[in-house]
């Protein structure tokens, strides 16, 4: 058992250590995808033209896949936290994104403009839990096999 | 008569370490059919185009998004940071978990049917520069979405996951909380736009 002192060494010891910007890269993805959904709200009742919201599709895309890279090269860190708080923020933020999709699809959107949409709301729906999961495990103790 | 109760000696960081603590949970249960039941009637509401239950899931849900950003921005946050640290724990085990589910459904609640509704009564459709104004009203939202989610969010699961260790840590709690403040601010700064906004374009 892990005495109360340990424990605090241990978050202690979380709290200073150095971890990627994996925070700061799902935010600035966020913020690429987010921004292209102003971008092609602002243009209604007519159809936007599709390049700089692609452009900003593409930069939020490549953001969430370095962020994916970046977790799978960490060592020493909480993966069932991360895991335990990833699956649930991921089935919520589908529901949202479902209801979102949903909300498109009724208002008649399609083609094109539907597809750079939904590519945009999936970054969203991955980007939010990677973002929450991160969050919180940095902070939780790490589990290691017995023997280790 | 006053409750007498006994403390065991502090830490350094103000937490008394065998001080009994309430239970976190993190997600409460029983409030998620109640989110269930609320999400399905908005559903309804958008795929029947039910103008009147657009307008009412609009109104409650905004005026509830606005009016507890704002008071938790500038009235519980300023309480909040002025509390001892042990103080802020036994109130955050509390208030936390009822904003993981209580938020979010607004904000979808809010956001779905004024989509919808701004549709319908063809706001959607005016012209620059009025449009302007609708355009204002979705940065103000993204602006929003990026500092709850980014920001706030993480710091509210962060400091529930460390309340539910048996020592958790009171630095990173107080470092969390402060984000929380901060955040809870910029958002209440960001409501006194929308309610900018939003009387504008409903008086055009």
């Amino acid at each position: 058992m892990v005495s109360g002192e340990a424990a605090r060494r241990n978050t202690a010891a979380n709290l200073d250590r150095r971890l990627p910007p994996i925070a700061e890269l799902a935010v600035a993805s966020m913020i690429f995808v987010i921004s292209g959904g102003i971008y092609l709200a602002a243009y209604l009742p007519e159809s936007a033209p599709l390049g700089t919201a692609i452009g900003l599709l593409i930069a939020g895309v490549v953001l969430l896949l370095a962020n994916v890279v970046a977790l799978s090269r960490l060592h020493d860190f909480a993966w069932d936290t991360f895991f335990l708080v990833g699956r649930w923020t991921l089935l919520a933020y589908a529901v949202i994104a479902g209801m979102l999709e949903f909300v498109f699809v009724v208002d008649q959107t399609r083609g094109s403009l539907l597809v750079v949409m939904t590519l945009m709301l999936v970054v969203f729906a991955v980007d939010i839990p990677l973002l929450l999961a991160f969050s919180v495990a940095r902070y939780q103790p790490v589990r290691r096999p017995v023997g280790e | 008569m006053a409750d007498a109760t006994v403390q065991s000696p502090a830490t350094p960081l103000g937490i008394a370490p065998d001080m009994a603590r309430p239970a976190v949970q993190v997600v409460p249960v029983q409030g998620i059919p109640i989110v269930a039941v609320v999400i399905a009637l908005l559903i309804v509401a958008i795929a029947g185009n039910w103008l009147w239950a657009l307008n009412f899931f609009h109104v409650v849900g905004g005026g509830l998004w606005t009016g507890i950003d704002l008071f938790v921005g500038f009235i519980i946050g300023p309480i909040l940071g002025r509390m001892s640290i042990q103080a802020r724990m036994e109130f955050s085990a509390r208030f936390m978990p009822k904003m993981v589910l209580l938020m979010p459904t607004l904000v979808t609640m809010t956001l779905a049917s004024g989509w919808q509704l701004a549709r319908h009564l063809s706001f959607l459709t005016v012209a620059y520069p009025q449009h302007w104004w609708l355009v204002a009203s979705f940065i103000v939202v993204g602006i929003m979405a990026v500092v709850a989610i980014g920001i706030l969010e993480p710091a509210n699961l962060a400091v529930l996951f460390e309340l539910r260790k048996p020592h958790p840590n009171g630095e990173l709690i107080g470092r969390l909380m402060r984000r929380f403040i901060y955040s809870a601010g910029i958002t209440g700064l960001m409501q006194v736009a929308t309610l900018v906004i939003m009387t504008r374009i409903a008086t055009w």
